[in-house]
């Protein structure tokens, strides 16, 4: 088993609607996973493919060496899933639902006992273990089924946008224990979301999906440096309009824009730039600062989005 | 797997407790239900209920109405509170999480029926004290015993059936009244169009059978009845097609 996840042109169509593509993407044991997209793009019918929920219409894939079509149980066993919804008892209480999975599987009376405070202790919710979950907030609420989901400890986890209804407080807790997980205990988490920022900050890899289509796998900072051409902002004097064509002539070089004293360079796709800064000092540039500009990966997406859509 | 099950029912039923707000609530309805069925009926009958299998069989309905909400709410009440998911998700099997919802609802219904049963056998004895202790007639307590629970294993698999495609509690509650209606209305229809000979027919066959037989065979068909509908939940219970939009 190389790979923890692996599919192979799996897709899943409900009527004249592709929900997902021919999509084919591997995910490294103990790494975490990416899935961006926008809404209805097939985020959530990959996972319910990976977990044996629904039945492709064409390719497979493989969780832990298993098949989900054919062993879904044994992939189940394996996974811990929080999907769309949170999927709590509302008319039980937070320690009963935690309760009824920790019996799910197959935990002991002291494991569950013991794992559950652990788990309610970090997300400050053990004091209010007795409460029925309806009148919890969501951010509660979804504190409590990432516990949940992590009550057994699976090899492979899958989360539906994690962090959707988090305060940014909590949100950033809930990635540095995930980060923590992943780091200390070599699961491989599989998560989709809309919030690139959270991407970039957990995932080795992302996947990038569009009408059930992936239209690109990497890291990251691959994708940025792939998608988006680099920017070099210049703060200095000596900038002369010769300098400024003779800039131009240079191989790479996308655009030259001078204001005051800003001096903005933009680069083609993947041009190497390192060369820019000592051909101004050789040209006499007095330089006071230089800005790199970097793509977050947000915008990368949203160029891609529009890219897809033209 | 019969752990899993249970684990299942012990959940499903801690669920119905708590669905009338609070545990104490839903408790207080058990007790009016044990009480309707255990000391007042058995007291407007007084001691031939310990001796006449029909009159306590009457009374088998109500359990039968328990299994109804609980079975309806299964798997459409899961699906409706978004549940269900995140429960085809786990390592649960098939098997186990179809029969957990069956167990439930049996247990809630047929238990709450031989609770009921026992009181109104202290009842008994207690608004007419005889000269000692009375207990069922052996016979009429086998037929208290079986019945209700094959009556109740059969509302709980067609529910189940009517649950597993439902998109929320209330419609498998209005399909399966449906179905009932149907298995009413249509031997009456029957006996209408039947007319006066098939029907004076009948009665001379079930004037020449004997009881304890006639019971044997109608518990019999009852369970060919009720190992067919689990196969058939069993079937259609399809992890793939349970996930509607
Ligand atoms: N069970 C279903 N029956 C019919 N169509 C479905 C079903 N599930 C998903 N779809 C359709 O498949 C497409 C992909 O849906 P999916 O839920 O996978 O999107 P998503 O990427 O998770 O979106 P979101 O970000 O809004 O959660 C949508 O067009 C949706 O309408
Ligand atoms: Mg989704």
């Amino acid at each position: 088993m190389d790979y923890a996840i692996q599919t192979k042109k799996i897709s899943k169509s409900f009527g004249q609607i592709k929900a997902v593509d021919q999509v084919s993407f591997e995910v490294q044991p103990g790494t975490i996973f990416g899935f961006l997209g926008p809404n209805g793009s097939g985020k959530t019918t990959t996972i319910r493919l990976l977990l044996g929920l629904l039945e492709p219409t064409e390719g497979s894939s493989n969780v832990m060496g298993f098949d989900p079509l054919s062993e879904g149980q044994k992939v189940r066993e394996n996974c811990g899933a929080l999907l769309e919804h949170t999927g709590l008892y509302e008319r039980l209480t937070a320690l009963e639902n935690l309760d009824f999975y920790g019996r799910v599987w197959h935990l002991s009376s002291e494991e569950r006992k013991n794992r559950i405070k652990e788990l309610l202790e970090k997300v400050d919710l053990y004091n209010r273990r007795d409460e029925i979950v309806k009148g919890w907030s969501r951010g509660m609420k979804q504190k409590l089924a990432v516990s949940r989901v992590m009550l057994h400890r699976p090899k492979v986890i899958f989360l539906d946008e994690p962090t959707a209804g988090l305060d940014p407080v909590a949100s950033s807790a809930f990635r540095d224990d995930l980060l923590n997980l992943v780091q200390h205990s070599g699961v491989t988490v599989f998560l989709t979301t809309h919030n690139l920022t959270e991407a970039e900050k957990l995932c080795q890899q992302v996947g990038v999906i569009k009408n059930g289509k992936l239209i690109m796998v990497g890291s990251p900072d691959e994708l940025k440096l792939l998608k988006r051409s680099a920017v070099t902002e210049i703060v200095g004097s000596g900038f002369t309009d010769g300098l400024i064509t003779s800039i131009n002539q240079l191989r790479g070089i996308e655009s030259v824009v001078l204001q005051d004293h800003h001096l903005r360079i933009t680069f083609t796709e993947g041009a190497d730039s390192s060369f820019l800064v000592p051909f101004l000092v050789q040209q006499g540039v007095l330089i006071e600062e230089v800005r790199k500009g970097k793509a977050s990966l947000e915008d990368v997406f949203l160029t891609m989005m529009e890219e897809e859509n033209d | 797997m019969i752990n899993d099950i249970l684990i299942i029912a012990r959940k499903d039923l801690k669920e119905v407790i708590s669905s009338r707000g609070s545990y104490r609530s839903g408790l207080m309805y058990l007790l009016i239900v044990i009480g309707v069925m255990g000391i007042m009926m058995p007291l407007s009958s007084g001691r031939i209920w310990l001796t006449e299998p029909l009159i306590p069989l009457v009374w088998a309905w109500f359990p039968i109405l328990l299994v109804i909400n609980v079975v309806t709410d299964s798997f459409a009440g899961e699906r409706e509170r978004n549940t269900l998911e995140t429960l085809l998700a786990s390592r649960l099997s098939d098997r186990s999480i179809l029969f957990g919802k069956i167990t439930a609802s049996v247990i809630y219904g047929w238990g709450l029926g031989m609770i009921s049963n026992l009181i109104a056998v202290i009842t008994v004895n207690v608004a007419d004290p005889g000269p000692k202790f009375q207990f069922y007639d052996p016979l009429v307590y086998l037929a208290l015993v079986i019945f209700p629970l094959l009556a109740c294993l059969l509302m709980s698999s067609v529910g189940v059936l009517v649950s597993l495609n439902a998109p929320t509690a209330r419609a498998a509650y209005q399909k399966l009244s449906l179905v009932m209606l149907a298995v009413i209305i249509i031997p009456t229809l029957i006996g209408n169009f039947a007319g006066e000979k098939i029907a004076q027919q009948l009665t001379l066959i079930f004037k020449g059978v004997n009881f304890i037989q006639l019971g044997i065979g109608v518990a019999l068909v009852i369970l060919v009845v009720d190992g067919f509908l689990i196969w058939l939940a069993m079937q259609r219970f399809k992890r793939a097609r349970l996930i509607l939009e």
